[in-house]
């Protein structure tokens, strides 16, 4: 599929590091001994069942679980010795966060352009017209018509409040994205159009991603490497193409060739 | 006298309500948890003044007690007469002469002088509070100064009305470091809660929490660059005593359209017209 094309790697440091990562649930684990280094522009994919402990994952990376064991380093900070304020801050100007439920990520009661203006006003923003127009460029980013500016995301559809959120996310220019199930619950043709907007951000701003799926046509499209995970552990990874296909690892093979063919 | 101990509360309580004061003082615009206890009197008429009053009150104090700027509402006369029953302390309906001032949802129009303390009624002490419900998401934001979602309301006003229309309970930025709910006073009143030589107490009952502005404490009104806050009032002049610098309230006469516009501060018209002033409706005191 030419993955390697699109890979656009510009740094040879790792723009976040994981190591050794165990996040237990009393005598359960969430997710046991994960590590990878993620570099600047690049995909990674993380696949497995349900309960196979990767939205676990993604919570522990993102802040909002703290991890038992291992460590996580963030263009060369220690994020699990960093104080909340800074990581707080990280959070809401260099990462972003994409729920699998817009209802999760975006604010209901408040119209499309405070949505979207939100992040702005947080790191300090206080022109409203200069609000108004960055927010109108991102909802035009996403496909969403400049008159619904004023509209609450209640009034949008599901693959309308999902850009809704992503454009809430990516407006401070963030660098590294976390998305957990951005697809889900969206039929195809819309997913089709999400998938599609999402890859021309992702390449356009050269953002770093973690996305979190149980769908491997989504990694496909999107994701330079793949991790696979299963019991909370990761049972395979390596590059997209590579692991779909030619998967080594039993659970991956199973997997893969569960995936219906139309 | 009475059998009530001095100003209603025991003294341990009256002790505990201070600490949280103090504290209150010591961190302006910081909300305070405090026990509040039972008032005889139901939550949402001013349990938490009236905490704070009891607290701040000596026997030496004049008291003066308003409710939308009036003397003579039910709320503030109640209060008022609470207080000299349980109290004994003098009381008084002007400005200058009162030590302390219990009010909801005003300022008084005569500015007030060092030594005097203000005591506000509030319902609801969170300005993030119909932003973010989580309460422990709320004091967050406060520690860590995240008042990004205050703007966010106030762009939400911009979008919908074309201008900042929250008009009262208007958030305000306390000395740079807490956003603070001014209580529902007009945002006419704002500017005067900024630099004012009076101590400024804020009791939540219900809510349980105790803040303040100490004297000459900087406050200032949240807004945009490009949509300035705007301390607004009705346009007109006081048809009883001709203010054109005072609040105002709109009184309906008839059922044919007429109306009235008076000060809302009743202290401030009634002096104003026994110096002579006279509206548009009223009468020359002086003459009377």
């Amino acid at each position: 599929m030419g993955m390697m094309e699109r890979v656009a790697v510009t740094s040879d440091q790792p723009l976040l590091r994981v190591e050794g990562l165990t996040k237990r649930y009393g005598s359960r684990i969430g997710c046991a001994d994960v590590g990878f280094d993620l570099y600047p522009g690049e995909v990674l994919g993380i696949v497995g069942e349900s309960g196979s402990g990767k939205s676990t994952l993604l919570s522990c990376l993102a802040g909002h679980l703290r991890p038992d064991e291992g460590a996580i380093t963030y263009d060369r900070r220690d994020v699990l010795a960093m104080a909340e304020t800074e990581r707080r801050r990280l959070s809401r100007t260099e990462w972003a966060y994409v729920h699998q439920n817009p209802r999760d990520g975006l604010r209901m009661g408040v119209s499309a352009g405070g949505n979207v203006g939100e992040r702005l006003m947080a790191v300090g923003a206080r022109h409203y017209g200069g609000i108004r127009e960055q927010a109108q460029d991102w909802l035009g980013r996403v496909e969403i018509a400049a008159d619904r500016i004023d509209d609450r995301p209640a009034q949008f559809s599901g693959g309308m409040q999902q850009r809704l959120q992503i454009a809430r996310n990516l407006v401070t220019g963030p660098r590294l994205v976390f998305m957990d199930e951005p697809t889900g619950g969206l039929d195809v043709s819309v997913q089709a159009r999400l998938l599609d907007l999402l890859r021309g951000l992702v390449r356009d701003l050269g953002l770093s991603v973690i996305i979190v799926t149980h769908d491997l046509a989504v990694v496909r499209l999107l994701a330079h490497r793949l991790m696979v995970m299963k019991g909370g552990r990761v049972v395979e990874q390596g590059l997209t193409d590579q692991v779909l296909d030619d998967p080594q690892h039993a659970y991956t093979q199973i997997l893969v060739s569960s995936v219906l063919q139309v | 006298m009475s059998d009530y101990n001095f100003a209603y509360l025991d003294e341990q309580t009256k002790r505990m309500i201070r600490r949280a004061i103090l504290k209150g003082v010591a961190v302006p615009g910081y909300q305070v948890p405090f026990a509040s206890r039972e008032m005889p009197m139901p939550y949402g008429w001013g349990t938490g003044g009236v905490q704070v009053t009891a607290a701040c009150l000596t026997p030496e104090d004049r008291l003066k007690v308003i409710d939308q700027g009036a003397d003579d509402t039910t709320n503030a006369v109640s209060i008022r007469k609470f207080f000299q029953r349980t109290a004994g302390v003098a009381v008084t309906e002007r400005t200058t002469e009162a030590t302390v001032i219990q009010t909801r949802h005003r300022i008084p129009e005569q500015p007030l002088t060092e030594g005097q303390i203000l005591v506000y009624q509030v319902p609801i002490p969170e300005p993030l509070r119909f932003l973010e419900p989580r309460e422990t998401e709320t004091r967050k934001m406060h520690e860590l100064e995240e008042y990004g979602l205050m703007h966010v309301k106030l762009y939400e006003d911009i979008a919908r009305h074309g201008q900042i229309a929250t008009s009262y309970a208007y958030p305000v930025m306390v000395e740079g470091r807490y956003v603070m709910d001014p209580s529902p006073i007009p945002k006419f009143d704002n500017p005067k809660l900024s630099d004012n030589p009076a101590i400024q107490l804020f009791g939540a009952g219900r809510e349980q929490r105790i803040y303040a502005v100490p004297p000459y404490t900087q406050v200032v009104s949240l807004d945009f660059e490009d949509h300035p806050f705007v301390a607004s009032k009705a346009d007109h002049d006081c048809d009883l005593c001709g203010a054109a610098d005072s609040y105002l309230d709109e009184v309906i006469t008839d059922d044919r359209g007429g109306r009235m516009f008076v000060c809302s501060d009743t202290d401030y018209c009634a002096s104003r017209r026994a110096e002579g002033h006279v509206g548009r409706l009223g009468t020359d005191e002086r003459a009377a």
